[in-house]
């Protein structure tokens, strides 16, 4: 991807986005209004195609391109119906197409194709309903001029135009030819809230038949004729390489066609998935280890807490925290860690690559479109417009689908630059976890300063973590005078009234590939700072909720969440014994989230989870049921990472394999989860990821109030919970 | 060769017998809705039904199913009539979607040994599966649905 093409990257979305809305990101789509693409020509007459993200046919079928990935969270529901909303089609009509490459489909606010940060929604609230209100003002035009009424006589219902004075009415794909031959209109008014029809009900997802009887089709189903299928053998610790391969016994085993040294290891390349695995099996290849030959992350542990000791680079000051410390009644101080992880979606990345001598055509799910298309034209040796990528469904994104190298389309145009044919590139599993492109390990140290009440009055927090952002296209927009904002979102904007703060930044660099997983730098604030907030509040003998309500009084949006989430989780309320209650709050991608839950940890020091309530702010909500999923859907992810996984190294080899040694949450571990949605009439915020951060933190209170024991670690360790470990302060 | 019932069908392939069943499905006879998930039986993607019982067929060798009958997600109904179908559209439960096929085909058995699951029968007979988007409480909920479902198929 070149710098050029990213205008405004990821991480400045939280500043810009609140811009949505007050005309400012309008003004970046105007001149895309009209846009149309060469699947989308324009006065053919065929189809009505007014814009680059509707199309209407004959037939009546309504054809909507969605721009943004489905990897779950429902925008291939709520895309289109934030576009039918205006439009007004007959909803059974719709159905769903990815976009392919273009600049007519980049996203509003980041000015590249792609899909992340919590982001689908508020780029496309306006965008979608303008486009649909474009198309039905059009359709309404053409059967007005045919009719020779004026066109505010005219209404819609369903799909079908009606002119009520005289009985007349057509539906929409009957009008397809005449509303082609018209012009866009320039002023295109839209409803009033109050007047929306789809938007904030529970549309079931027109995704889900597809996805209960085996007909969605994922990259990994896809298949073209003459298809050879490849596996790569990539080094054992990164940044390694090849040093000599034997291939001989590989080559003997039947349906193995090559094995070939690409850049990034080497590829065995095969007429089945089978052959090819066993092939790679066989491999004999000398690697050179490279200079991460030591690495290991218990070195790594020692090192980050050796660092936090002294200040890094200051993100954020208010008042002068070192002489409140020093003034405060009571001080407390705690250190912080979390791991490696793995994105770990159920189905492994792949991409089909079909390369010819003037062209390149990928299948592949993928969340970064622009920059798959650069580097895949890189590689091939083609200008961008020469490659044509075609999104599938992705099984799961969570982040790793939109890397920034490209690292998986990269490969896999590497494999059929060799492989001669089209090919489909595999990961296994094992590929998959020991691949990089983690979550950052990141360790937090806190010092608090309480005054004789016991209210804070000073709060420190440094922070170690290798940068996300930094040595890729996007570190002149997200990286400031040494500060990732990745690496301290969701602690330098804390929103809890402290009159002295500061937040600082050491930012080691490391030979393991880092990118941004599920909620991102939040993932590690949300766990460090909601649950020092929670030592804060024992330190000075107040109820966790009180203090965070005192604290909250000048943010009226996340104490409406937090009230809603004490009254349903019943705060204060008697519990079941055995059991405690914890809470959190966590505010991210411009979304409120507040979660109680009800834990309890057995004598072997099992933590079993019973009930999570989640409360959440996100704005208007386009469909209530996919915000609900969502949440819930978060909620088991933040989960997984609060009790199970952790990626690890040692002599720069990564220890996990598969779902053995890297385990994921399942059925019976699955808490009951209670999600409640704050009524607004604010734009659209993040949903995707926003009920990730509170979990950890919640989950780990609630073992503190119902044990006494304080966790600082993540994932939680049955050790650190049997009986004999830190006692109840 | 080795023959087998594909849903119904009977079908020849000249895969080696010890290529795990799964990609026998995929790749051979492109039938996609089976997943792989991690190729160790510990995701539950790949469930499919052998004799009418549910098994991981990324570590089932094809010489295994040899003059068997193999249900794959694609053989559960022609029409999306099936109950547990009908439940997980009501209840909307997937997300990415990839994990489903495995999941349905598990909760197919489950249901057809014990119509009126409790809560814990459902954890253990769905345990296996793996879903990384979360949708455990709405599978719980779909397959309560489906059990209701099933009766009034039963009884109608």
């Amino acid at each position: 991807m070149s710098a050029a093409s990213a205008r405004i990257p990821r991480r400045d979305f939280l500043k810009t986005s609140a811009a949505i809305g007050s005309g400012l990101c309008i003004a970046a789509y105007i001149p895309e209004l009209a846009a149309r693409t060469s699947e989308n020509p324009p006065g053919s007459g065929a189809v009505f195609a007014p814009n680059a993200f509707v199309r209407i046919a004959p037939d009546d079928s309504v054809t909507v391109i969605a721009n943004h990935s489905e990897m779950g969270q429902g925008i291939y529901t709520s895309l289109p119906m934030l576009l039918n909303e205006e439009l007004e089609a007959d909803w059974s009509k719709i159905k769903v197409e990815a976009a392919p490459v273009d600049a007519a489909y980049n996203h509003t606010v980041y000015g590249i194709q792609m899909t992340g940060g919590s982001t689908t929604t508020p780029s496309e609230w306006e965008r979608f309903r303008k486009m649909g209100a474009m198309a039905r003002l059009m359709l309404v035009d053409a059967a007005a001029q045919k009719w020779n009424v004026p066109a505010s006589e005219c209404s819609v219902e369903k799909g079908v135009v009606l002119h009520k004075a005289s009985g007349r009415k057509a539906i929409y794909g009957s009008l397809v030819a005449a509303a082609s031959q018209l012009t866009p209109p320039a002023n295109i008014p839209l409803k009033d809230p109050k007047q929306f029809t789809l938007i904030g009900k529970p549309v079931r997802r027109l995704d889900t038949p597809s996805k209960t009887n085996g007909t969605a089709q994922f990259g990994l189903d896809v298949s073209l004729p003459g298809m050879l299928f490849a596996l790569v053998a990539r080094p054992p610790v990164f940044g390694g390489s090849v040093v000599s391969v034997d291939a001989t016994e590989a080559l003997k085993i039947k349906g193995v066609r090559a094995v070939e040294r690409i850049p990034s290891g080497v590829a065995v390349i095969a007429d089945r998935f089978w052959p090819a695995k066993l092939g790679r099996e066989k491999l004999k290849i000398t690697w050179d280890d490279g200079e991460n030959a030591n690495l290991s992350t218990s070195q790594l542990l020692a090192d980050f807490s050796k660092q936090s000791a002294s200040p890094g680079t200051v993100a954020k000051k208010t008042g002068d925290p070192s002489a409140a410390l020093a003034s405060a009644a009571k001080s407390i101080t705690a250190e912080y860690d979390v791991p490696y992880l793995a994105h770990a979606m159920m189905e492994p990345l792949n991409c089909v690559v079909d390369l010819r001598a003037d062209s390149c055509e990928l299948w592949t799910g993928t969340q970064f479109e622009t920059g798959d298309r650069a580097s895949a034209a890189r590689v091939a040796g083609l200008p961008p417009e020469k490659v044509k990528i075609n999104t599938t469904l992705l099984g799961g994104g969570f982040g790793r689908r939109a890397n920034v190298a490209s690292d998986f389309v990269v490969e896999a145009v590497h494999v059929a630059k060799v492989a001669k044919a089209p090919v489909k590139v595999i990961w296994t599993r094992e590929d998959d976890l020991a691949g990089g492109w983690y979550r950052p390990m990141w360790h937090d140290r806190f010092a608090a300063g309480l005054d004789a009440s016991g209210n804070p009055i000073a709060w420190t927090h440094t922070i170690v973590g290798q940068s996300i952002l930094t040595g890729t296209a996007f570190e002149p927009y997200g990286v400031k005078d040494g500060i990732d904002s990745a690496s301290v979102e969701g602690a330098a904007d804390l929103l809890y009234g402290i009159p002295n703060l500061q937040v600082d930044l050491h930012t080691p660099k490391i030979g393991v590939p880092v990118q941004w997983w599920r909620s991102v730098g939040h993932s590690h604030t949300g766990f460090s700072v909601e649950s020092f907030f929670d030592e804060v509040a024992h330190a000075g003998g107040k109820d966790p909720c009180e203090l965070r309500r005192t604290l909250l009084a000048n943010q009226p949006r996340m104490l409406a969440v937090l009230n809603l989430v004490a009254e349903k989780g019943g705060w204060g309320k008697p519990l079941a014994p055995g059991r405690g209650r914890g809470i959190a709050t966590h505010f991210s991608f411009d979304s409120y989230v507040a979660q109680v839950i009800e834990a309890s940890v057995e004598k072997d020091g099992t933590v079993r989870v019973h009930r999570v309530v989640c409360a959440v702010d996100c704005g208007r909500t386009v469909n209530p049921d996919i915000v609900k999923a969502q949440m819930e859907g978060g909620i088991v992810f933040g989960l997984t990472a609060a009790l199970k996984t952790e990626i690890t190294l040692e002599n720069g080899r990564v220890q996990q394999h598969n779902f053995y040694d890297y385990p994921m949450l399942r059925m019976f571990e699955s808490p009951e989860i209670e999600v409640h949605i704050v009524p607004s009439e604010q734009n659209p915020t993040g949903v995707g990821e926003p009920s990730v951060p509170p979990v950890a933190p919640a989950l780990t209170n609630a073992i503190f109030a119902v044990t006494g024991k304080r966790i600082r670690r993540l994932p939680i360790r049955a050790s650190d919970l049997v009986a004999g470990s830190e006692a109840k302060s | 060769m080795t023959s087998f019932f594909l849903n119904g069908k009977s079908v020849n392939v000249d895969d080696d017998p010890s290529t795990p069943l799964l990609w026998v499905i995929r790749d051979s006879l492109g039938l996609t809705g089976t997943k792989f998930g991690c190729g160790m039986a510990l995701c539950g993607a790949c469930t499919v039904h052998l004799d009418g019982a549910a098994i991981r067929s990324c570590v089932a060798p094809l010489s295994r199913v040899a003059g068997k009958h193999v249900t794959t997600i694609e053989g559960l109904s022609s029409d999306l009539s099936h109950p547990l179908q009908r439940a997980w559209i009501e209840v909307d439960v997937p997300q990415c979607g990839y994990c489903q096929s495995g999941q349905i085909m598990s909760a197919a058995v489950l249901l057809k040994e014990n119509p009126k699951p409790t809560d814990k029968d459902i954890d253990q007979a769905m345990s296996g599966n793996i879903c990384r988007c979360g949708t455990y409480p709405r599978i719980r909920r779909a397959i309560h649905r489906a059990a209701e479902l099933g009766v009034e198929k039963r009884t109608s």
